[in-house]
């Protein structure tokens, strides 16, 4: 077994959203790319979930069967938040979680991607009744989270003592953005930001990253830009600068047999089939040497920076990218 | 994130005691009722009160109060629902300049998400 494409139908939210396609369209649209792996976000183009009935699920193995794709994730959220006045006890937390691990199982998927608030004491509680139905738990580490970091390592210590079969990570591909989105920087200056000033956050960002040892903090560019007199826009590019995250995608090596899942995020895939931040062709390669074989499922997120401008085509930046993919895969028949 | 796609074109409506118009989320997947914090709506510049508006999803209609308690009903990703407002002097014939703004409860967020839409829209 080995590495496989896939999509996160998350790339295709606008056009869902503007009902330019429906559910089971974002699935042909992506087997049509050659990705044979399907990752879906149920409160997003499952209306009536939780409350999904048979007929729905028996339709969903309809798609699969007829566009020869497989589920891969169900990505999970927790409302920690549900009512105004109180968090969600631990208890409502676990029945969540296992509502979701339900889904997740009548799919297909054989990953949850965890939400990365949820709590170790709560992702533990659920190890036991995710293995009976056979779907692994997967943290997100996503930016400006990574793994060094506090939060994450209190949940390996936990995953640990269970050891890789059913607990583990989604590393989400945006904590390696090594140069700072131009699909960002141009939306600000659109927004109002001041070009000098964008110019120096992204200079300060773009030097900072790409080196090894610790991932580079920024959050003392929000001062100086403050100092250069910078406006709202301003402070918002150095507020991003801070928030976006590089890290070095070697320390994937030291996690490799907890990695289930990985989100392929990209803001832009430019015209030469390249991502315009995200170093894909180092990343692959460290992923596939570590013996990787879930799915490499695109997560396309330059929409909403561009919703000003023109409806961006979803459907093309996400084929790019899995063209990127079946390069870097290896596969002689181009996607 | 959807914020210019918020108000649906055209949907501005004279009602009997006041107007109502169509909106979308602004957020990536759909929620329960209850972590809707608040609508906000202006109206060529003015203001509406928070307990003179309504929230009408599939034929029902809810207070602030009511969709605070909700938490089984959900409104869904891209689903089209229609924001009621009590308006005593009703609205002139002609274009109007609608502001609206939606907040939601997000678990991973500090403070709440707020979408905000602006479009002018003619009423007959």
């Amino acid at each position: 077994m080995r590495a496989s494409r896939g999509v996160s139908l998350y790339s295709l939210q606008q056009a869902y959203y503007l009902r330019r396609l429906t559910l089971e369209d974002c699935i042909a649209a992506c087997a049509a790319m050659g990705a044979t792996g399907i990752e879906t976000l149920a409160e997003q183009m499952m209306p009536g979930f939780p409350h999904l009935p048979d007929s729905f699920y028996e339709q969903w193995h309809g798609w699969m069967e007829r566009y020869g794709t497989t589920p891969t994730a169900h990505d999970m959220f927790l409302d920690t938040k549900r009512w105004k006045h109180r968090l969600l006890a631990h208890e409502e937390m676990v029945s969540s979680v296992r509502r979701d691990i339900d889904h997740a199982s009548k799919l297909g998927c054989t990953v949850i991607r965890v939400l990365v608030i949820t709590p170790p004491e709560v992702v533990e509680a659920c190890i036991p009744y995710a293995a009976e139905r056979g779907v692994k738990l997967a943290l997100e580490i996503h930016a400006p989270r990574h793994f060094d970091d506090e939060w994450i390592q209190r949940h390996y210590e936990v995953y640990e003592r269970y050891g890789p079969d059913w607990v583990g990570f989604t590393p989400d591909m945006g904590i390696f953005v090594r140069r700072y989105p131009r699909t960002h920087s141009e939306r600000l200056l659109r927004d109002g930001a001041t070009e000098r000033i964008v110019q120096h956050v992204v200079d300060a960002y773009d030097a900072a990253a790409g080196g090894p040892g610790a991932p580079p903090d920024l959050r003392w560019l929000r001062a100086e830009v403050e100092e250069l007199g910078g406006n709202a826009h301003d402070l918002r590019a150095a507020d991003l600068a801070a928030r976006m995250l590089w890290s070095d995608p070697q320390r994937l090596r030291d996690f490799m047999p907890y990695v289930h899942h990985v989100h392929a995020k990209f803001y832009e895939m430019t015209d030469d089939g390249t991502e315009y931040s995200i170093p894909y062709e180092e990343i692959v390669p460290i992923l596939l040497e570590g013996g990787y074989t879930g799915s490499l499922s695109s997560e396309y997120e330059g929409q909403r920076h561009l919703q000003d401008v023109h409806e961006v085509d979803e459907v093309e930046q996400v084929r790019r990218q899995q063209r990127l993919f079946a390069r870097l895969l290896g596969e002689s028949e181009q996607a | 994130m959807f914020d210019r796609y918020m108000i649906i074109e055209g949907s501005l409506r004279r009602t009997d005691d006041g107007f109502e118009f169509d909106v979308r989320i602004p957020y990536y997947r759909g929620i329960a009722l209850s972590m809707i914090e608040a609508f906000e709506v202006t109206v060529d510049g003015e203001e509406v009160p928070r307990d003179r508006i309504r929230f009408l999803l599939r034929g029902r209609e809810y207070t602030h109060d009511e969709l605070e308690q909700d938490a089984e009903t959900r409104w869904e990703f891209g689903e089209i629902a229609t924001l009621r407002v009590a308006w005593p002097g009703r609205l002139e014939p002609g274009e109007h300049v609608i502001r609206q703004a939606t907040q939601l409860r997000i678990a991973y967020l500090p403070a709440p998400l707020r979408g905000q839409d602006e479009k002018s829209l003619a009423v007959a």
